[in-house]
């Protein structure tokens, strides 16, 4: 017998939106237990004020910086190679034996636990490139990490671009370049944005790969070859040392915040981007 | 009249298939020269030819030789980027690049390294009133081009490509898809274009290649049936196949 067609649908919309709002709930309720823990430690001046005796007094300053900077750099070095090995994949190669093995192996590069590509780093770039527990070996670690997210979004993204498009940018007598760069990449921006997005999100919650790689030191990283910690990792070693957790919560406060402004400000500029080339 | 593009005993293949057959055939300077048959019939195909769009298909063999202005346009050597600013292509689905209307047009003299907004402003104008769209967006050039309607962006593809200042237009069913009221502008512009332009139009539809060409090519399954003065193929076409197909005996 048929289920009554209108009662289903009824039913269905509201299962959808309980778990839609389930999801958000979730987010609520961990950002607002955040705050109220935070909150009355954080302030100006314990975002920039340096930590004393371990961090149980002072503020979180060289944990900001050493966020920013991990987060920048690995940013900076990840970008241009994912985006171009996504543009290369889409665009300047036909479906072959190479790019099957290429997909493979991003493929398998996310699947790959954090704390492998943290031995890896550790291994190879702060021992036998004696690099030392560094902010560059840490960047160039968590570069690898993010590789496979933002090649995987960039490829979508690109794909997604309509076939068109490019015909008529030829047909204006554009190269293949240029069709990519004036036509392709500003269609692509938003998918593109999005996989940088969940990198930086990435980059500012990993601590094992980071605490391997660029160490833990509670000074300001004043050069890339300087040890530093992230905020991330300046929380897992307030809450799992005991040292302080009301120092640990107004650090993840601030964590928190900052992605939240990252993501405003992400949007913000992607919209200014899309607004011209809509 | 003079031969702008030559086709001669122009053979294609895609894989197996034979989508033209040796074709010969004369384009003339400040014509506008239809093309018309049924679905399948090598039409876009000798299109894709003239502008080498065919170079993004795959498994394609040519033969045969195919010139414009004499000079070989299949070799190897051809600068196939200078070539497309020769010759615009307007396609049958209007298709504006997703930005401003003053972007769509500017886009190809921008990429000839046209840079001064002065003179993109002119050549906005200047293409825009060749097409018969200028009255209608003067006012809101900085608006979407995807904000216009379909017949409307069509005449935007068309300023776009006249843009480009080319020499040779080819038009691949352009009206497909507009009212007949666009298709009417579309055909009011093209005939003020053919002073300065060699006009190529393909079409399905017969009466528009009679209202709006001087000259008529009828292909039928990759061969050229018959080619003549527009009015001839129209009153007294030569081939049986030319009369049947005008007369809507098929298609």
């Amino acid at each position: 017998m048929r289920v009554n067609p209108r009662l289903t649908d009824t039913l269905v919309r509201h299962l959808l939106n309980m778990q839609a709002y389930f999801t958000v709930g979730i987010l609520v309720i961990i950002v607002f237990i955040i705050f109220i823990k935070g909150i009355s430690n954080c302030s100006l001046s314990f975002m920039l004020t340096y930590p004393e005796d371990m961090g149980r007094h002072g503020g979180v300053f060289p944990a900001i910086v050493g966020t920013i900077f991990l987060v920048a750099l690995s940013i900076l070095f990840a970008t241009p190679l994912g985006l171009g090995t996504a543009i290369f994949l889409t665009e300047y190669t036909k479906e072959s034996l190479l790019t099957t093995i290429i997909r493979f192996g991003v493929e398998s590069l996310a699947g790959i636990p954090s704390i492998i590509y943290g031995l890896f780093g550790f291994i190879f770039f702060v021992i036998k490139l004696k690099m030392g527990w560094s902010l560059l070996a840490g960047a160039l670690t968590m570069t690898i990490m993010i590789l496979p997210t933002i090649i995987r979004t960039s490829e979508e993204a690109i794909k997604a671009v309509p076939k068109n498009l490019r015909i008529v940018s030829h047909s204006l007598g554009a190269t293949k370049w240029e069709t990519t760069v004036k036509v392709v990449l500003p269609s692509a921006a938003p998918g593109i944005l999005t996989g940088i997005m969940l990198s930086i999100g990435r980059a500012v919650g990993e601590t094992a790969a980071v605490i391997f790689t660029m160490g833990s030191s509670l000074r300001l990283p004043t050069s890339l070859m300087e040890s530093g910690r992230t905020m991330a990792v300046h929380f897992y070693i307030l809450a799992r040392e005991g040292i302080s957790m009301e120092k640990a919560y107004a650090t993840a406060l601030v964590l928190v915040m900052s992605i939240l402004a990252i993501n405003i400000f992400a949007y913000y500029m992607m919209n200014k981007v899309t607004a011209k080339y809509s | 009249m003079e031969a702008k593009i030559l086709a001669h005993n122009l053979m294609v293949r895609f894989g197996a298939v034979e989508v033209l057959k040796g074709i010969d055939l004369e384009v003339y300077k400040n014509m506008i020269t239809g093309f018309m048959g049924p679905a399948g019939s090598g039409k876009s195909t000798l299109i894709s030819l003239v502008n080498r769009m065919i170079d993004f298909e795959d498994g394609v063999h040519i033969q045969g030789s195919l010139s414009i202005d004499g000079e070989d346009i299949l070799s190897k050597s051809v600068d196939v980027v200078g070539l497309r600013r020769r010759v615009g292509t307007v396609f049958a689905v209007p298709l504006p690049l997703p930005r401003s209307i003053f972007e769509n047009i500017a886009y190809g003299p921008r990429l000839k390294g046209i840079t001064r907004r002065a003179d993109l402003e002119d050549i906005v104008e200047e293409s825009l009133k060749k097409a018969v769209l200028w009255e209608e967006v003067r006012d809101r050039l900085q608006v979407s081009a995807l904000k216009l309607s379909g017949g409307q962006q069509q005449r935007l593809c068309l300023a776009r490509t006249l843009a480009l200042r080319p020499e040779i237009i080819l038009l691949d069913e352009p009206c497909s898809g507009l009212d007949p009221i666009s298709t009417a502008k579309i055909e009011e512009a093209l005939n003020e274009l053919k002073k300065d332009y060699t006009i190529i139009l393909v079409s399905n539809n017969t009466k528009q290649i009679a209202r709006a060409t001087d000259f008529s090519a009828f292909f039928y399954m990759g061969a050229l049936v018959e080619f003549g003065a527009t009015e001839k193929i129209f009153t007294n076409p030569s081939v049986k196949q030319t009369e049947d197909y005008i007369q809507g005996k098929f298609g």
